[in-house]
């Protein structure tokens, strides 16, 4: 009988304040060990929370933007237990009365829209960082008190692809709306995912294993999927599963239990006597849901219904803010659908190609993507041949050149063939003629054979040639 | 000398503050050997601070209501490059980083700071023995407590170490001292102090209060650290009042309430001391409400299991990882045996009741029956008060059911320790501004007080009403106890 995977994710994503969430000093990521850091943040004797009220600001429209119900009413807790890397012997966080309930996002994993429920979005300050090196151990108090919130997902998804697009689609929000950076390798968005098993059919959830220490979407699909078979595997034998918490190890590709020890925390929540409830106004609610930009499903239905693109291609560019703005920026003014298609591959392609292996990242190009968009526009219209494309590209991307300078020679160099040069047509006849037997082979039906033909002609032009008008002439001097 | 005389003589140039500094330590230096109320004694500094006042006023320029007074300030608030160790060896040797709010207010108003006073340690106590510096005894009566946890700054203040001094309140923590030692103390309403600086005891409970000999001392002390703090959540904007002018103004018209079921448990004496002070306030033109509290009975175990519950959280930064007390290092210690073998060590016997107690209130399982309830019942607490101040406008009562007690009397019986706070803590629960007010000598020349309770942010009112009480007192002179001590010494 077949298995149904269930799953819920719990997403802490870090708000990009200046400042921490109750304390004055710097929330940017890393900075020499204890330098970000206030008598707050220290734990200090008498050092009280005030919160940052940027940081609710951000919590509410992260809420706004996933159909929750934000709350005027929300409470701030302390959530107690030791360790050296939390300075106050309790961390603040939101407890019974979240900032945002009852919320959802619609994502497409391949197979139609489905609809995740989100339960709650709720504000705490992150922990500092312990290190264990020879010699003793370490804490580094700069990430103690950075502002977090913790989304948490209904147990919705039913595979790990869900859960990856689920994730991408709260990613990309959150990094449109500017609360996120959506960075997973310094921790910045990461992931808790508690995964169960049952047959499918089966009304009741079976018992579930939350997985931590998951840090890339490859690591999520993968723990999800070793996680899942190993409790088809228990059941199979007979055995119960043991709800527990476990660690995805990367490098050996499996999750192992954390220690009975570390998961016997009762954590004594209550109301914390230094933070009056958090009461948001109803016009500073509608003030800030009005500064909500277009959000990635609008934008990529947009891209799809105005501009003619696949729903692929527009999942691709809305992915974040700034490539989708960047493609419109250089789409300009001429927006068919032709060119909209063709430019978008464009840049996911052939340029990101070039650029992926250049020096050079978006940021430096940015400023000449009006001299880009011209480049696309001349090879659209077979003006630059495939080699020649990439032959401006890379000597535009290359470290020493000035970008500008570098488009504008390759223009005046490119030397493409022009298609009524008589020449073209005394070449093609030359190579038909020296080639008798390849033109046999051709029109006893190995129609492949064009391609060869192609290679010869550009072999002799060194490349500058439209090949499509080569095909052209080549397929009717074959055909007639 | 009054606080206000001292602070006069000295804007008019007639007093150098540097006389009143030195004055002051010279009285520390003869007397404390017999009170052991100080724990740090910052002359330098305060000398300093004084010859500074000294200057302006030579060089006329403006000084603040309280330029070249000495005071002393409650070792639970953090005066910047002093030791801060709120009575506990968990804090031995830890010097504050920078000032509390209401320190930097003090020091904006030219307040001589002589240093830091004796308390309960982390202010759990109401008799200011569980200090690690020892007990403080009381200047009325060397074999007697000066009341806690504020004890060092009440009986610097009745000695004469100055003219005022800082001391915070949880349950009764400025008022009960007060009370004993022969002083004004005043909880003010909760948020009308910035805690900002002030080692937490129970968040929401804690107020810092003034302690001088007289209530318009007091009044002046307050004007000065009342008011709103950017640095603390709970700090409240409300206007603040012409404290000192309440004192001038007359109670006719009043509405004075008597609660009757506070009056059954007090000795003889104070029971008297209230009805006097009652019959007097009616003699003035005042009116006379009788007044129920009909859960009143609850205030004490509701108030310990909230303060408890809090302090259990409040004292877990005490870990010994980045400051304060760590044990030593044995080679079989894990991060868990290394913390709780520092914080046995560093917290003395009541506070780790507390804490355990508190940790105990807080668990799964309990929360509802203990920390949730106790929640519960202080909205009761609150509503009666509130009803009460409906009816009129200050409740008169006790503010310890006897004077001072002897020293050790309730050592091995917390729970009757716990008893004595019983007409303090309703205040406390409800957030309201309480004022202990002297009210002359006992039968065993022990001093009496009467405590006055008013609605949110009157303390005006408490200040028009002390006044008066105060009035028609003689005021005490100077504790006869300490005096022959310090004869006896000599």
């Amino acid at each position: 009988m077949a298995w149904e995977l269930v799953i819920g994710l719990e997403v802490h994503a870090q708000l990009r304040t200046e400042s921490k969430l109750f304390g004055p000093a710097s929330a940017a990521f890393g900075g020499a060990p204890n330098s970000h850091v206030d008598a707050v943040s220290l734990g200090l004797p008498g050092a009280l929370p005030v919160l940052n009220k940027e940081a609710v600001r951000m919590a509410a429209i992260a809420g706004l933007a996933t159909n929750c119900e934000v709350q005027r009413h929300s409470v701030f807790a302390r959530k107690n237990y030791f360790y050296p890397d939390l300075p106050k012997g309790y961390q603040i966080s939101q407890f019974d009365k979240p900032i945002c309930l009852a919320g959802h996002l619609d994502i497409d994993a391949g197979e139609g829209p489905r609809r995740i429920r989100i339960t709650r979005i709720h504000m705490e300050e992150d922990a500092g960082k312990s290190s264990h090196r020879a010699g003793g151990s370490y804490v580094d108090l700069n990430r103690a008190g950075v502002p977090l919130i913790e989304i948490v997902s209904e147990p919705d998804l039913r595979s790990a692809d869900e859960a990856v697009a689920y994730l991408k689609e709260l990613r990309a929000i959150l990094i449109y709306i500017g609360v996120n950076d959506g960075n997973l390798e310094e921790g910045s968005f990461r992931c808790d995912a508690n995964v169960s098993v049952r047959r499918v059919g089966q009304t009741t959830l079976g018992t579930r294993c939350e997985i931590k220490n998951l840090n890339s979407f490859r690591g999520i699909r993968d723990a999800i999927g070793y996680e899942s078979a190993r409790q088809i595997r228990q059941i199979t034998a007979g055995e119960t599963i043991i709800q527990q918490t476990r660690l995805w190890d990367v490098d050996k590709g499996r999750t192992a239990a954390m220690r009975s020890k570390e998961q016997a925390h009762d954590y004594r929540y209550f109301p914390d006597p230094d933070l009056p409830p958090l009461l948001i106004a109803a016009e500073d609610l509608t003030a800030w849901a009005a500064t909500i930009p277009e959000l990635p499903a609008q934008r990529r239905s947009r891209f799809v219904s105005d501009l003619g693109l696949d729903t692929e291609m527009a999942r691709l560019l809305c992915e974040d803010p700034e490539t989708a703005d960047r493609y419109e920026r250089t789409l300009g003014q001429d927006q068919s659908p032709e060119r909209a298609r063709s430019l978008a591959s464009f840049l996911t392609g052939r340029l990101a190609g070039a650029l992926n292996k250049s020096e050079r990242s978006w940021a430096d190009i940015d400023t000449a993507m009006t001299q880009l968009a011209e480049v696309h526009d001349q090879w659209r219209d077979g003006k630059l041949s495939n080699k020649m494309l990439t032959d401006v590209l890379v000597a535009a991307f290359a470290a020493d050149a000035s970008f500008a300078d570098a488009l504008e020679s390759a223009r005046d160099h490119t030397g493409l063939i022009e298609q009524d040069d008589g020449a073209l047509d005394d070449m093609l006849a030359a190579i038909i003629a020296a080639n008798p037997g390849q033109v046999a082979a051709y029109r006893s039906g190995k129609h492949k054979l064009i391609g060869f033909f192609v290679g010869q002609v550009m072999r002799q032009l060194q490349g500058k040639a439209n090949a499509k008008v080569v095909n052209a002439k080549l397929k009717a001097l074959l055909d007639g | 000398m009054t606080l206000i005389e001292c602070a006069s003589a000295i804007a008019a140039g007639s007093l150098s503050a540097l006389d009143a500094t030195n004055a002051a330590l010279a009285r520390i230096e003869s007397a404390d050997v017999h009170l052991n109320a100080m724990v740090h004694v910052d002359a330098a500094g305060a000398r300093a601070q004084a010859t500074a006042v000294d200057e302006a006023v030579a060089a006329g320029q403006p000084i603040g209501p309280l330029a070249g007074v000495p005071i002393t300030i409650k070792d639970l608030i953090a005066v910047g490059g002093q030791p801060l160790t709120a009575g506990s060896n968990m804090l031995a040797g830890y010097v504050a980083p920078r000032d509390a709010s209401v320190i930097a207010r003090l020091r904006a108003a030219g307040a001589v700071l002589l240093g830091k006073t004796s308390l309960d340690e982390f202010a759990m106590g109401s008799t200011n023995e569980t200090a690690a510096t020892g007990p403080v005894r009381n200047p009325w009566g060397l074999d007697r407590v000066p009341g806690g946890s504020s004890g060092g700054s009440a009986a610097a203040v009745a000695a004469g170490y100055g003219y005022g001094s800082l001391g915070t309140d949880t349950g009764g923590s400025v008022r009960l001292p007060a009370a004993f030692c022969g002083v004004v103390g005043l909880k003010p309403t909760y948020g009308r102090v910035s805690r900002s600086g002030v080692v937490a005891y129970a968040s929401s409970l804690d107020q810092v209060g003034p302690m001088a000999a007289t209530v318009r001392d007091t009044a002046r002390l307050f004007s000065v650290i009342a008011g709103p703090c950017a640095a603390d959540a709970t700090s409240r904007s409300e206007p603040i009042g012409d404290y000192e002018a309440a004192c001038e103004l007359p109670v006719a018209g009043l509405r004075v309430g008597l609660v009757h079921s506070w009056l059954a448990g007090l000795s003889p004496e104070v029971h008297r001391a209230v009805m006097t002070t009652y019959d007097a306030l009616l003699a003035a033109g005042a009116t006379g409400a009788a007044i129920e509290l009909p859960h009143a009975h609850l205030a004490v175990p509701a108030y310990y299991l909230i303060a408890m519950s809090e302090a259990s959280a409040n004292l877990a930064r005490y870990d010994g990882v980045r400051y304060g007390h760590r044990a030593e290092l044995h080679s079989s210690d894990t991060l868990d045996t290394l913390y709780a073998r520092s914080r046995a060590e560093g917290f003395g016997p009541e506070v780790q009741r507390r804490i355990v107690m508190g940790t105990w209130a807080l668990s799964s399982g309990y929360y509802d029956a203990y920390y949730d309830r106790a929640c519960r019942v202080r909205r009761l607490v609150h509503d009666d008060l509130q009803t009460a101040l409906s009816a009129c406008d200050v409740i008169l009562g006790p503010t310890a059911p006897s004077a001072a007690w002897p020293l050790g009397a309730h050592t091995h019986d917390p729970i009757a320790a716990y008893q004595m706070d019983i007409y303090t803590t309703a205040a406390n629960l409800a957030g309201l501004p309480a004022m202990s007010v002297p009210v002359g000598l006992g039968d065993e020349g022990l001093p009496l007080a009467v405590q006055l309770i008013a609605g949110s942010f009157k303390e005006t009112t408490l200040f028009q009403v002390g006044a008066a009480v105060e009035q028609r007192q003689e005021r005490l002179s100077g504790p006869a106890a300490l005096q022959a001590a310090i004869a006896g010494g000599q």
